[in-house]
């Protein structure tokens, strides 16, 4: 699985480190390439996910955006025939390494989905879950704090404090992604992935959403896969532009909105293919 | 727009309609229909035929014919010795059919010196009156000496006439009641003293050589063991079973086997089963036959296939977005399928598990083969003990010769029917209220 | 049976070790390093450790040692008892089984001046309610009392070494508790294990039916030629008595299999037109709150158990066509109470749910874009069905039939009741006849001595029975399966 040997890794690591000092370095992807049984859906991708910004992942449908995300927190595995290679590191740590409980990772990498997926239980028991199996509440008051922190860093706990005992099924489509993101949030993880997530919204709904995210990344780590480059400018502080498999080109968000090196980026963001 | 925008132009002019045969066609689309609805009535009109019959010929067996007799528990006939202190065994193998032939003779008016007319009594009180006597006695020996009213049951025959079910115009000597006692009986109706009452008997009795004293009781409760060791066995090991096929097993070879398998296993007659049951369980493992453990393993194997099919149906609707949400948390495979997966997937499993237990309920062949077609008067206390199970006593009954057999068989297959009937209903509920559309 | 005992104890092993590594890694909690596995996962592998490696020892030296004892006893039985037929030895040897079992129940004292005749020693037995055959042999009481004495040791050694295996566990699942340590993951694939080897049963199943029907097949393959079975046009196993070699019968599967495929194929004449019609009805024409009602209620005519059509075929329809048949010849019954007719229509009867559902889910199974084509054409309804729908699902309907005719011969009850005894050839389908499903219960209901040709032949008729319809149900279900996939 792992294309470079560990020096190779030390030195790769020690070259990406940026000229600006406050900013750190979260995750990092070494020619990551991931096959679906014999087609290959990712090419050599190397990126950095910088701690404490919203890094974008845009492309037009297809390009392995959403595939890398998943890389992330290793939720390709549970895709049959997919096989990862090259190397991924979370606080240089290769995640990828056999020694690594994929568990583990994903408490500390989070993940929102596209579409809301509340559990068919009452909003406590959806938010509770992640802090359960994982131990983190000393005692039921605990767990209530917990709990309520999360759905207030959602912004949700205003609109469902007098109905946290109701199913989370029954809330609309905006707070039920809401209440994905504070599931997510409630394990405390470091890096929060958001693939599409506002996708099945409406733009009210969206709104809030990408307020929340906004305040979200002084906390934490976020990466956000988005087919809208509207969002990506208004969320992003980073963007990287993916294309059928290869990682085209990855800046400050600022400048790959107005002066991008790549071509196809050009074309991509003025609205030429997509 | 208003007509005032409209361009007044002249309509098309339809061209010469074409024959395309309406008539004859739409003539055979009614034929056809016919036909279907006709297939659906036929079908239906079968089963309601042979559901009216056993029905017709069964509820009967609910009731059964009593007479209230003033027994004398006379201490001459029941211990003439005076010893019952010092030997039990006198309450018990006393004469007690005496008491009630007497008893009855007295409400007759028959002397009972009169020999001719004293044995033209002999069965028309059930011979379960010796049991039902004793058992009152031993419970309460101090009945000795008094006189009580008790209701005893009318023997097989008295109680078809009674029933009606004995045609009185055949001549004397062809049918099972002679002219004396149907004129006895007509008088102990009149008294009021003889009258049909439910019969709890056909809920409680054993297997007898006496249509009266005969019932299900015995192999209901082995029906239940057999049922009780299906659930605690199928239902665990095929729902591990479908879990690891529909969440954990790689796809590959042995998996295919298995799934293969398990879908054929699923058609397999059952009586194969049986078969196998006796070469394995009973010849090679040595349980004992007619036990209702070894009828419960046999249908434990025969119910798993339903059992896993059902079960993996109902985890596969569960939606991968729920599996991808609890993993992306952090949940452990194991912890993402047995916490959510499965909760939600019961409703199904549940379904299919009832089916599967109607199914077993209702299986015969399979037990006729490990030895259940036994005569089994006594409840099996153990799973290991003697049993047999309602659908086989049903079968024990069919080949029967008596009328009042028919009857009790009639009114088994009811009994059987209504608790096959229940559990389906709940299944088909449970599967209606339950049901989710994601 | 003391082996029991063991096993409680090393359960209750388990729970104590449960209860301490939980207790213990709940306390490291506080350390700084953060936990692998929640202390509940600490707490079940070391009950894991504890239970699984001592039951699985207790469950092998038990076997073990029973096969080791009985060939003790085996060793020890005089030689003129090894030397006669098998069935007297093996008659010996579980006489001698029986006896030990009795002298478990008696206690010390009786045990310690043992009478050495059997003659004294059986109303000792029978006080406490042990009867014993009377042919137990004087020379066994010994031989009895050394079994006992090798298995009590030996069951006391394997007691003792399963405990002293589960404190081990025990010991090392609780010693090696620390923060990151991975008892979940431990937990975890003990689980998945668990679930595999129940998966597996379903192999097992299938492998026991064919291995027990094959080993007792071809025990009567060794009195009767397979030739003779197979092609065999005469039915008449003589029950006769044990070890009379010179009238084993005749054992001829044709008239058997002609029966069953007689009465399979009226079923099939009946339920199949019916059945199918239903269901194309159900699901071309019915409304919905129809389809409501008539589903279920055919869901539960197809819950009705076999033995009662059986019934009304014994009871009600035989009679019924027998005496019908005699009033229109006006005497003598052409239609016998027991027939071909009424055993393979009543099958039919019931075999009208289950092909109506199969086929039911297979013309539903046809894409609305085929029906909409020719509808668009302005096809009826039925010119639809007939010329589109019907053409489409016909290899799904195929298997469908395959499925339902491999019921029909497997059907056992029914026939049972309503077909007769009889194994003949004939055409009428007025007469009786008899199928492989009647001889196999015929044959093995009944006081009949296991071994002989008469009952091992039923092992026979069953492995033919089972090869016939595992073949139907193969192709049946691969046929369904790739009709399905078709239009996926």
């Amino acid at each position: 699985m792992n294309l470079m040997t560990d020096t190779k890794l030390q030195q790769a690591l020690e070259t990406s480190v940026d000229d600006k000092t406050d900013e750190l370095i979260k995750m990092q992807g070494r020619k990551v390439t991931v096959h679906y049984g014999y087609k290959q859906a990712l090419f050599d991708i190397d990126l950095d996910i910088r701690e404490n910004q919203v890094t974008a992942l845009i492309g037009p449908s297809g390009c392995g955006k959403s595939t890398f995300l998943r890389c992330l927190n290793r939720m390709n595995d549970t895709i049959a025939g997919a096989k990862v290679g090259g190397m991924i590191t979370l606080d240089s740590e290769n995640i990828y390494d056999p020694r690594i409980d994929v568990v583990e990772l994903r408490a500390r990498v989070g993940m929102v989905f596209q579409k809301p997926n509340p559990f068919p239980k009452s909003i406590f028991e959806n938010v509770a879950y992640g802090p359960r199996i994982h131990g983190l509440a000393r005692n039921k008051a605990d767990l209530q704090a917990i709990v309520e922190s999360s759905l207030k860093k959602a912004a949700l706990w205003n609109e469902v404090k007098d109905r946290i005992h109701e199913p989370g099924t029954g809330l609309s489509g905006g707070q039920q992604q809401r209440l994905c993101i504070a599931r997510a949030i409630a394990v405390s993880p470091e890096v929060i992935l958001m693939d599409e997530p506002c996708s099945a919204l409406d733009p009210i709904a969206t709104a809030k959403v990408e307020e929340l995210i906004d305040e979200l990344k002084q906390n934490y780590t976020i990466v956000i896969v988005t087919h809208s480059m509207q969002q990506a400018a208004r969320v992003s502080q980073r963007t990287a532009m993916f294309h059928l498999g290869y990682l085209v080109e990855e800046g400050p968000t600022e400048k790959m909105f107005t002066n991008p090196d790549d071509k196809r980026t050009q074309d991509y963001i003025t609205g030429r293919f997509g | 727009m208003t007509d005032a925008t409209l361009e007044r132009l002249p309509v098309a002019k339809a061209p010469a309609r074409r024959d395309i045969g309406l008539k004859r066609r739409y003539a055979a689309e009614r034929r056809f229909r016919f036909y279907g609805l006709a297939a659906i009535s036929v079908g239906l009109v079968f089963l309601a035929v042979m559901l009216l019959s056993i029905f017709g010929k069964g509820y009967t067996s609910f009731v059964q014919t009593s007479v209230l007799l003033p027994i004398t528990f006379d201490q001459k006939v029941i211990d003439p010795q005076n010893k019952r202190d010092s030997d039990p065994n006198v309450l018990v193998k006393a004469n007690y059919p005496v008491l009630a032939q007497r008893a009855l003779a007295e409400r007759l008016g028959i002397s009972p010196t009169d020999k001719p007319q004293m044995a033209a009594l002999k069965g028309f009180v059930s011979d379960g009156v010796r049991t039902q006597l004793r058992n009152m006695v031993v419970a309460d020996p101090s009945l000795i000496g008094t006189t009580k009213d008790v209701w005893v049951l009318a023997g097989a025959n008295i109680d078809s006439a009674f029933k009606g079910q004995i045609d009185l115009d055949v001549a004397e000597g062809n049918r099972k009641v002679s002219d004396k006692q149907v004129a006895w009986m007509n008088q102990l109706r009149d008294q009021g003293v003889m009258e049909g009452k439910f019969n709890t008997g056909l809920f409680t009795f054993g297997a007898s050589s006496r249509p009266e004293t005969a019932g299900v009781g015995v192999a209901i409760v082995g029906s239940f063991y057999m049922m009780l060791i299906v659930l605690v066995l199928a239902l665990p090991i095929g729902v591990a079973a479908s879990i690891y096929l529909e969440e954990f097993a790689p796809k590959n070879r042995l998996t295919d086997i298995i799934e293969v398998n398990i879908n054929n296993l699923a058609a397999v007659p059952s009586i194969v089963f049986g078969l196998l049951g006796l070469a394995v369980f009973i010849n090679f493992m040595g349980l004992p036959r007619s036990a209702a453990l070894v009828g419960g393993l046999v249908l434990t194997l025969m119910t798993l296939p339903t059992i896993i099919i059902a079960t993996r149906a109902a985890l596969a609707a569960v939606p991968p977005s729920i599996r991808s949400a609890a993993l992306g948390l952090g949940a452990s495979k194991t912890q993402t399928v047995f916490h959510h997966v499965l909760p939600l997937a019961t409703p199904g499993i549940l379904t299919g598990t009832i089916i599967g237990l109607a199914r077993a309920l209702g299986e015969t062949a399979p037990l006729l083969l490990i030895g259940m077609v036994a005569f089994v008067a006594d409840y099996p206390t153990t799973p290991l003990d003697p049993s047999t199970a309602l659908p086989v006593q049903i079968y024990m009954w069919a080949n029967e010769a008596e009328r009042a057999f028919v009857e009790r068989m009639s009114g088994a297959i009811i009994i059987l029917l209504v608790f096959l009937m229940a559990m389906n209903i709940t299944a088909i509920v449970l599967r209606r209220r339950f049901e989710r559309h994601w | 049976m003391p082996m029991i005992y063991y096993v409680i104890l090393v359960i209750s092993i388990g729970i104590v070790a449960l209860v301490i590594a939980r207790r213990r890694a709940a306390l490291q909690i506080q350390g700084a390093v953060k936990q692998h596995s929640r202390p509940h996962y600490h707490g079940w592998w070391a009950f894991l450790l504890a239970t699984v490696p001592a039951i699985l020892l207790i469950i092998v030296w038990s076997i073990g040692s029973s096969i080791y004892v009985e060939r003790r006893i085996d060793a020890q039985l005089p030689q003129q008892a090894a030397d006669g037929p098998i069935a007297s030895r093996s008659l010996a040897l579980s006489l001698v089984g029986r006896l030990a079992d009795a002298l478990h129940r008696l206690d010390a004292e009786t045990l310690a001046n043992l009478p050495s005749s059997f003659e004294e020693l059986r109303p000792k037995l029978a006080e406490k309610g042990v009867a014993l055959a009377p042919d137990t042999q004087d020379y066994m009481i010994p031989i009895a009392v050394e079994a006992n004495r090798t298995g009590d040791a030996l069951q006391m050694t394997g007691g003792v070494l399963a405990l002293l295996l589960s404190i081990a566990g025990a010991a090392y699942g609780i010693r090696s508790i620390q923060p990151r340590a991975r008892a979940r993951n431990n937990v975890e694939r003990v689980v998945r294990w668990g679930l595999l080897a129940s998966s597996m049963i379903a192999i097992l199943t299938t492998i026991g039916i064919v291995l027990s029907m094959l080993f007792e097949t071809f025990y009567f393959f060794s009195s009767v030629s397979p030739l003779d079975f197979f092609f065999g046009t005469v039915w008449d196993p003589r029950f006769a008595a044990a070890g009379a070699t010179d009238s084993v019968g005749q054992f001829g599967l044709i008239p058997l299999l002609a029966g069953t495929l007689y009465i399979a194929f009226i079923a099939l004449l009946v339920a199949v037109p019916i059945g199918l019609m239903s269901a194309v009805y159900m699901a071309e024409y019915a409304s919905p709150h129809v389809r409501s009602i008539v589903k279920p209620a055919l869901e539960l005519l197809a819950g009705i158990p076999t033995i009662v059509y059986g019934i009304f075929a014994l009871v009600t329809l035989g009679p019924f066509l027998r005496d019908l048949s005699a009033a229109l010849t006006g005497g003598s019954p052409f239609i016998q109470a027991q027939s071909i007719f009424t055993a393979g229509f009543v099958m039919g009867i019931m075999l009208i749910p289950v092909v109506s559902s199969l086929s039911d889910d297979i013309i539903t199974a046809v894409p609305r874009a085929l029906r909409d084509g020719s509808l668009g054409l302005g096809a009826t309804r039925s010119e639809t069905i007939k010329r589109v729908v019907l053409p489409a699902a016909l290899p799904g309907i195929v298997g469908a039939i395959l499925l339902t005719a491999s019921r029909a011969i497997g059907e056992t009850m029914i026939v049972v009741l309503a077909a007769g005894v009889a194994a003949r050839l004939t055409l009428n389908p007025f007469e009786a006849m008899t199928t492989i499903t009647v001889k196999i219960v015929n044959q093995l209901t009944g006081d009949l001595e296991f071994n002989s040709p008469q009952t091992l032949v039923a092992f026979a008729l069953g492995i033919t029975l089972f090869a016939v319809t595992l073949l139907m149900n193969i192709v049946a279900l691969y046929i369904v399966r790739k009709y399905r996939e078709q239009y996926e």
